[in-house]
Formats: C-alpha cells, structure tokens, sequence
C-alpha cells in the first residue's frame, strides 16, 4: 500500500504562557491520503487551526512526526519550509488576504515568482487558473473591485496555479454569504473530483463540511472521527 | 533557556545596528564604497530568484504608498529637510570660499608687516613698500619695471540695499601695476579712475550689495564725495571692493604708507628668493607668502564654521528623520502585517521580505533626498549674500550647489533610510504568521 | 487632572511609537534650543545696564581713529555726564584660534561708565596704579587659567611695540565678572590701559579707536547723539553716535543676517516635525476609534473627547519639547568646552518661553485634525469597525 499523502504520529502541541502550559494537540495520529477531501470542524480553541497550520508547515509539533508528500517536515528549517510550502502548498484563507494593491491576474502570479518560469508562461498559467474559477473576465480589476465571493475564488485560483498536492483551506466560506460560499464549496469539491487535489478545510459549518468526502471533530486537542466517506453522514 | 530566546531577538538588532552603523560610518568615509556594495546587491536584485522576489514585494509596497500618503510623506519631506539644509549650509561655505581663494594663486606674492595676519592690520612706510618692489624674484615688464603694486585699504561705511543698514565697504587703493598684477579684474562699465582725481571704479558685487555705488553717484568719505566712473569684474573676492588710486586716497586720508605689496613672481618657486631677499634685509620687518595660501587662509575659518554648524545642524536632524522614518516604517510594517503573512505562507522567505522593507525605506529616502537637494538648488544656487570678511569689511558671494555636494546629500539621505529600514524590515521577518494571517 | 491616567494610557498604548515620536520632538526642540541661543546672542543682550551708554565712533568706518582732542569736546556737549574712550588693539595669544578682544581703554572712566564690571576695589586700584596692567573677564582667566599676577603677551597685528619686539607684556591685576547670564560676552575680554598703549605704539599715537558716552537722562540719549555728531559735522574726522545697542546689532548684522538663516533653518524642522507627529497622532486616533465610541457610549460629551485627544497631543509635544531643551541646555557648554570658548551661547529665559509656546502650539495643531474625528464619530459606526 502506498503511503498516505498526510501522515501524522503522536503529534502534540504545547504552548507555555508565563507559567501556564495549554495543550493545545495532545498526541494526535492521522492520515489523510492522496485525493482526499477531508473536513475539520470543532469548536473555538479546539486546535483545529494549529492542526492544520502543522500540516501546512506554517507551524512546528511539540513533540511527534509530520510527515507530508513523502517528506518529514516538523524539523526543517524556516527557509526549507518556504521552499517546501512554494512547492507543496497552496492556501485559502478565511478573509481571502489577497494583496489590495495587485489586480487578480498578478495576485495569482505570485506563488509563481517563486518559480523558474518566464514571465510570458506565468502569465499563462495565472489565466488558466483564473478561467479554472470562472474569474478569466476579471483578471484586471482590484480585490477592491471584486465581491466576496470572487475574491475568495482569485485566491483559490492562487492556491492551485503553482499545482500543489495539498491545498489547505481555513473556514474559506467563513466570511462569505450562503450563495457564495456554495459556489465557492462546489468549486473546491470539482478540484478534488476532477483535478485530484487532496484537500483539508477548516469549517465550523456543518453545511460546508457536507462538501466534503469525511469529517473529523477535534475536541480540546483530541481528534474524534464521526463520519465516514459521504456528505450528510452523521446528520 | 527561556531567557535566552527572549533576549536572542534584541542581540540580534543590536548586532545588525552596529553593522549598520560601521557600514555607514565606512561610507561616508570612503564614498566610493557604495559602487562595491551596490554593484553586486543589484546585480543579486536582478538576476536571481531571492533578487526577483524582493522586487516584486518592494513593488507591491511602493504600489500601496498611494494609500498611505500621510506615513510615507513623513519619510520623504523628513529627509528632504536634512539634505537641504545640509546642501544649502555647505553650498554656502563652497561659494565663500571659492571666492575668496580664486583672488590667490601661485604667480604672486603679497607681502604684509611682520605679524599682520590680514592686510588691514598691514603697515608700511613708503620707502618698503618701494624697496618690496625693487627685490629679487619680482616679475618686470619690458620697460624693466617691477610688477608689484602697494595697496592702500580703507573701510567706509555704507549703507546696504537690502536693509537699508550700514555696512563695512572694502576700498582699495591701488598702484598703476595693479592691472598687471591681476590680470582678472577688467573693466566692464564705464573707464577706469584717473590718478590725481576723486575717482573710484566699483567691483559687480559691491555695486549689488551697497546702495549708492552706481556709476555718476559720489561715495562720501571724510567729507568728501569720490565719483563711481567704472564697474569691474574679477569673478573672486575683489569684486566685493571698490577700487581707487592709492596716491590719492592716501593724500584724502593723510595716511604716508601702505596695507601691503601684491607683487608678480618670475616663477612660483621665485618665492623664496623673495623672501630670503626680504629677511636679509635689516630695514624690513615682513612676511612673504603667496597670495594662494594668503586667501587660502582668509578663507579657512569662516568655511570651517560654517561647515561644522551646517553639520552639526543636519546631524541632529537626522535623528529626527531616522525617528520619523522608524515610526513610518514599523506602521507600515504592521498594517502590511498580514499581506507579509500571507506571503510567507506562500513561499517566500525571510530575505526577501526584509530586502524588499529596506529597498523601500531607501527608495522614499532617495525621492527626499532628491527633493531636499532640488529645493536647496532652486532656492539657494547662485543666491549673493555677503559676510564680514578678514579686511573687517564684507565679502559678497554666491551659494554654490555643486554636484558633489548633492551626491554628498542624497548620501546621507540613504544612510537615514537605511537606519530608518533596518529594524522595521526584521520585524517583518520575525512578524509570526499564523497569527498574522487570520487578523481581519 | 482626573484624566490624566486616560492621557498616559493613550501615549502608552504603543510604546515603540511614542518613544520615537518623542524624540523627534526632542531632537528638534534641541535644535531649537541651540539656534534660538545663538540667534539671541546675535541680535545683542536684552539688558538694562549700557541703556544709557552711547557709542562715538567714525562715521567713514570704526577702523578710521579719531583726534583725541575730541574728548573734551563731546564732554562739552550738554546734557553728556562721562566719556571713556578705547581702542581695539587686536593682539594674539599665542595662536590666531585663541582669538578675544583686547582693548586699550581710559582705566579710571572706562570702569566708571561700566558698573556691571564686578571687580574687587583692591584690583581696581591695583588697575589704575599700574601702567602695564590689564583685567580679564572670568571666562576669560578660566579659559586659559589665569590668575592674578601672571604676565599675558600678546603678539602684535595692528601695533608694533616701540621696543623692537612683536609681542606686549601685560601684568594681569584684576578679574571682573558680570552677574547678567546675558552678559556673558564681556567676561571674554582684556582691558588694559590707554596711556601704556599710546606710549609703546610706533603709529597713531594720539588717536582715539571710539568713545564711551554716559548721558545725563537715557531718554534723550538720541537727542545727545545728534548733538554730538552736529558738533563735528563738516570737518574731515566725522562721527556716528549711536545707543550701545544699535552699535552691537549693527555689528552682528555685518557678520550676515543670522536670523534669516536660523528662521529658516526652524521653519524646516518644525514643518517636518508638525508632519510626523500630525501623522502618529492621526494614526493613532485611528486606530482607536472602537475606544472613543465606547467612551462616548458611556457618555463622555463630544467637547471632553475633543479637549482629551489635543490634550494628549499636547502632552507628547511638552514632554519632548522640554527634554529637547534640557538637551541643549546641557549641550551648549559641551559646545562651549569643545570649542574652546569660540562658540560660547546660553539659552536665555525668553527662549525657553518661546519653545513652550511653540510646544503648546505645534500640540493644538496636531491634534485638532483627529480630536475633531473623534468628535465627530457616529457610536453606532465607530462601535461597528467602519
């Protein structure tokens, strides 16, 4: 059997306030393999966004292995982090964080940069992406100009233009009106079914975690799984 | 263990502050230094993928300064202050002294009283003066004259246009060699005075400083009024006098002697033949020195005045500005907080990011340089002033902004922005991510 | 002063913000302080001793020397109570960099016309009994630590000693001071007496440098003046009286307008300085707005959050400003000692007045701008985050 793509052993973290210790993961195991489409729901301070930060390599385990498209990552150093996450990641954040002063055809450049490509073949791939979220008419105008939902959709078009493995997504429609937020999940659910993309989603929405393939629940830093593969388990 | 986490950050700044302040320090000591770093630095700017990054993140800030007009404004008009005053105060003691010492050069002597450190404070009988004259090393013309003229100085009192309050005019009498002996003074205006009548010929920067100096108008002295006949030029310090024959302005003020004798030198090295000649003899009691290190001296002090304050000035300014600049900088930091998050998070590293705050930083400090220097140029370059010179009379000359002294300004604009980036472009290396990014 | 906790917490709120802010102000208050000295120093002391003093000198030029028989005549003068006379003998101590005025001057009238001089009668008597003696101002004797007793030369520039050598002895006799910080300046000359000077001259002797004149009634002191030019109008050695005042301004007005530069020179500072703290107040205010609203919520009035916003302004620019001039305050005589005694300035208390003025000004018009948004603010709006 082949690895799986996110494989977590006895993963803790702990955080120490002056003399106050909060366990915020208290050895957490989990894999997720390749193709996946997992959703993490739980409550405020569960930990689920410490978990997934680990897992984007943003954030280090106190103690345990990480282990994430075939490399161990709780020991690398900043720099090789940087390069693993231009290579592996992509992100989609809550409030979109997309640069105010770059029109959407440049803010989806950008994890390009980082590449070796020339900037004709950037151009190129950014508009594919762009036209993968349905965005193509839109590539020059300013965040400022786009509405929620469009801007959550640039930056999953940023996520996905340098082609990570991983793309990992922390409450996406949490800022976003229901119509919105279902465009924005039916896209993030065709990425997973037709591109392959292995995807993790922070959500405390139930209604958003029914987009994805399984659902686990963490509770004061302890993983608990209800649901199997499927929407709508558990309901 | 905790502790030492807690203090590596500030041993950290405190270090890249006194590397900070030694590179500054080399600098400014050895200008040229600037082609060493930054040859290479732009070279790694524009060829590799780190120098890549930096430019399209400094891009990203310099695209938002529109938005945050007010902050940046700080930075640059901060800095525009200091280059300016710092180029104004120092084109100011360029154009003192280079007016003063274009009078000397190496081909003529000016001989004063032992001791007199000014010609003003000169004397002479009339027979040294004509024993001056006579001495070995002194040009002669090919009447086999000697080309040395003894000078009379007088100070009249005249009113300034300006202000309308009174001023000290040099007047200088002088032999009929004189034209020889400085051959920069031409006539422009009118004729030159005639020996025998009150007649003066006024220098172009006298004639704009002094009111009532226009040719046909008498310049009273001791009750009597000398008639303007002429204007001259001479493009150095002479310019602020007004000229006159030495006989006649001795006979007027009953003086029997002479402030000093210019004399022309067969060669620059006759000089010491002059003044060994001068020594051996017992009847005179001189110094001899070129009229090069003579102006070379009028001119030391007041320059060096002028250029400590004007530093000094600029100096404490500059702290002013680096504070500014910090402030500027660490807000814009922490308003970019999350868009630098949100980058780290894609990928980019730490290098970049700093790179890109202090490019930026350096960036503004460069446009305030650039504006500091432009405003002190269209203001002050060529601006006539006058001051009190070492005949106790003034000296009128112009500010003079030379392209050095504005590569000296945009020097120090840079050194401000690079202390003014430093710390601010490490905190946005260590700003933590994954708190930053979530921030709304 | 019940809201002065409210004040401190506001400027506490972002302590790297303040700190810099604060020193810009200080550094430009400092520089205030040091200009301000210098430009007082220039535009001559504001004191009442020498109201009643005039100054005759030649109206060619002060290097042109007057008859000594003119002594008598502007003593005739009416409405003239003394005269003094001096001559300005510009010796060197041992390099040209030591520069100080040395005046030749009549001892006994000299002193008279200057009561400000503070000398010990003994000295004062030693002065008028010894021909080569001199006194020295206080700052002077510290700047080359001289005591009574010692024998000063200095070398010739005007004046050739008849005696073949380039220097003149003096046997220093005395040390004044002056009490007036204003009148410092005086403490940095040596005075020494006429009738050595003529004696020992090879030139001029029997020529005068300028008078000192004592008038009767301060009031008509200009009337005096023009008597006593009236009096040598027309003849070949014309004469300019004038308060000592006028003459010292106009004497520092020759050197150039120093108060043109120093204006100059603050309006740069301070415009910058309005900009930068403009800049962190508005930010700051800013970045509050959630505060004020709950403030207002409670129900602080519109006019109390206004007058709390520039008060707190104000404070940051009182703060700084004065640890700026207590900067230069401590400055000045590292300059003076630096220099050795060539730049010797002292803030007077006008310019401490006129930089708390400032301080209190540039606060109003740096806080007004955001305490007027504060005042304006909507609860509902503020409490929201638009």
């Amino acid at each position: 059997m082949i690895d799986p793509l996110v494989c977590l052993r006895g993963v803790s973290k702990v955080y120490e306030r002056g003399r106050q210790r909060v366990e915020v993961l208290q050895r957490v195991d989990l894999d997720i393999p390749a193709g996946d489409f997992l959703a993490l729901m739980g409550p405020s301070g569960s930990g689920k966004s410490t978990l997934l930060n680990m897992i984007a390599g943003l954030d280090a385990p106190t103690e345990g292995t990480l282990q994430v498209a075939g490399q161990r990552i709780e020991r690398m150093s900043e720099a090789a982090l940087a390069r693993w996450r231009a290579a592996n990641v992509g992100f989609v954040f809550q409030f979109y964080n997309l640069l105010p002063a770059l029109s959407a055809q440049k803010n989806v450049e950008l994890p390009l940069l980082l590449t070796r490509l020339s900037a004709a073949r950037r151009r190129r791939h950014a508009a594919i992406a762009l036209d993968l979220v349905g965005l193509a008419d839109r590539a020059s105008h300013k965040p400022s100009e786009l509405s929620g939902g469009q801007q959550q959709r640039v930056a999953i078009a940023r996520a996905i233009v340098s082609d990570p493995t991983l793309l990992v997504c922390d409450e996406p429609t949490g800022d976003l009106d229901r119509h919105s937020a279902e465009e924005v999940l039916l896209l993030l659910q065709r990425l997973n079914r037709d591109h392959g993309k292995t995807m993790i989603m922070v959500t405390h929405d139930p209604k958003a975690a029914e987009f994805a393939k399984r659902t686990l629940h963490l509770d004061k830093g302890v993983l608990i799984e209800t649901a199997g593969a499927g929407a709508g388990a558990g309901r | 263990m905790v502790r030492s986490e807690r203090w590596a950050p500030r041993l950290r700044q405190v270090g890249v502050l006194s590397l900070g302040l030694i590179a500054a320090l080399l600098w400014i000591r050895y200008p040229l230094l600037l082609a060493v770093v930054g040859v290479p630095w732009l070279f790694w700017l524009l060829t590799t993928p780190s120098g890549r990054q930096t430019l399209a993140i400094t891009w990203v800030g310099l695209a938002t300064i529109p938005e945050r007009l007010g902050a940046t404004s700080v930075v640059v008009v901060g800095i525009a202050g200091v280059v300016g005053v710092l180029v104004a105060m120092q084109a100011m003691a360029a154009g003192f002294q280079a007016t003063v010492t274009r009078a000397g050069n190496d081909h003529t002597a000016i001989v004063l009283r032992a001791g007199a450190n000014a010609e003003l404070s000169s004397a002479f009988e009339r027979s040294a003066a004509t024993l001056i004259a006579q001495a070995p090393g002194v040009r002669r013309d090919h009447r086999d004259l000697p080309i040395a003229t003894a000078d009379l100085v007088l100070v009249a009192t005249v009113p300034r246009r300006s202000t309308g309050t009174d001023a000290n005019l040099e007047v200088r009498g002088v032999g009929p060699m004189a034209w020889a002996v400085r051959p920069q003074v031409r006539l422009v205006e009118g004729r030159a005075f005639e020996p025998g009548r009150r007649e003066l010929i006024v220098g172009r920067g006298a004639l704009q400083q002094f009111s009532g100096l226009e040719p046909g108008e008498d310049l009273p002295m001791l009750n009597q009024g000398w008639r303007i006949v002429g204007v001259f030029e001479s493009g150095d310090t002479h310019e602020s006098e007004v000229w006159g024959d030495a006989e006649t302005l001795a006979a007027a003020h009953r003086r029997n002697g002479f402030q000093s004798v210019v004399v022309a030198l067969t060669e620059p090295a006759a000089i010491e033949t002059l003044r060994a000649a001068l020594a051996a003899d017992p009847r005179l009691r001189v110094d001899v020195e070129t009229t090069r290190d003579y102006y070379t001296k009028q001119s030391e002090r007041l320059t060096a005045a002028i250029r400590i304050i004007g530093t000094g000035v600029a100096a404490i300014m500059a702290l002013g500005a680096v504070f500014g600049a910090l402030n500027t900088m660490y807000t814009a930091v922490s308003q970019r907080a999350r868009e630098i998050a949100t980058l780290r998070a894609l990928g980019f590293t730490a290098t970049p990011v700093v790179a890109s705050v202090l490019l930026e930083t350096m960036t503004l400090a460069l446009a305030g340089g650039l504006l500091g220097a432009g405003v002190a140029w269209t203001l002050f370059h060529g601006f006539t002033v006058s001051t009190l010179g070492a005949n106790f009379s003034q000296v009128v000359f112009q500010f003079q902004v030379t392209g050095e002294l504005i590569a000296r300004g945009l020097q120090w604009a840079l050194i401000i922005g690079l202390f003014g980036g430093l710390l601010p472009a490490l905190r946005a290396a260590a700003l933590p991510v994954t708190v930053a990014l979530r921030e709304s | 002063m019940r809201y002065l906790p409210l004040l401190v917490a506001g400027l506490l709120r972002r302590k790297t913000r303040t700190a810099l802010t604060l020193l810009s102000i200080a550094a430009a208050f400092a520089l205030f302080g040091m200009l301000d000295a210098v430009r007082v120093a220039f535009t001559a002391p504001e004191s009442l001793s020498g109201i009643d003093r005039l100054i005759v000198s030649s109206r060619l030029s002060l290097t042109q020397t007057l008859p000594q028989a003119y002594l008598a005549r502007i003593a005739s003068v009416p409405g003239v109570d003394q005269v003094a006379h001096a001559d300005w003998f510009g010796g060197i101590y041992q390099d040209p960099k030591n520069f100080f005025p040395n005046i030749a001057v009549s001892p006994a009238a000299y002193l008279d016309l200057h009561p400000e001089y503070d000398l010990p009668p003994e000295q004062r008597q030693a002065f008028l009994t010894t021909r080569t003696g001199a006194i020295v101002g206080q700052a002077l004797a510290d700047r080359f630590g001289w005591q009574v007793g010692d024998r000063i030369p200095l070398q010739a520039t005007l004046y050739p000693n008849k005696d073949g050598r380039d220097y003149w002895l003096f046997d220093l006799v005395g040390i004044y001071q002056v009490t007036e910080p204003q009148l410092r300046g005086v403490e940095r000359q040596l005075l020494f007496r006429y009738d050595y000077f003529d004696e020992g001259r090879t030139l001029g002797q029997g020529t005068i440098g300028w008078f000192v004149v004592r008038v009767r009634d301060p009031d008509q002191a200009d009337q005096v003046a023009q008597a006593i030019d009236r009096q040598f109008e027309n003849s070949t050695y014309e004469t300019t009286a004038r308060s000592e005042r006028d003459f010292q301004r106009s004497f520092a007005r020759q050197i150039g307008d120093i108060g043109l530069i120093v204006t100059a020179i603050m309006a740069a500072v301070f415009f910058t300085l309005i900009l930068l703290t403009g800049n962190t107040m508005g930010q700051s205010i800013r970045e509050r707005i959630p505060e004020l609203a709950v403030l207002k919520t409670i129900g602080f009035r519109n006019r109390l959050l206004l007058v709390l916003v520039v008060a707190e302004s104000t404070l940051l620019l009182l703060i700084g400003g004065l640890l700026g001039l207590a900067m230069a305050r401590v400055a000045l005589p590292a300059i003076r000692a630096a220099s050795s005694g060539q730049l010797d300035v002292v803030m007077a208390p006008q310019s401490w007045l006129t930089g708390l003025a400032l301080m209190v000004a540039i606060g109003v018009i740096v806080g007004l701008p955001p305490a007027l948004r504060a005042m304006r603010l909507r609860i509902v709006d503020a409490l929201a985050g638009r």
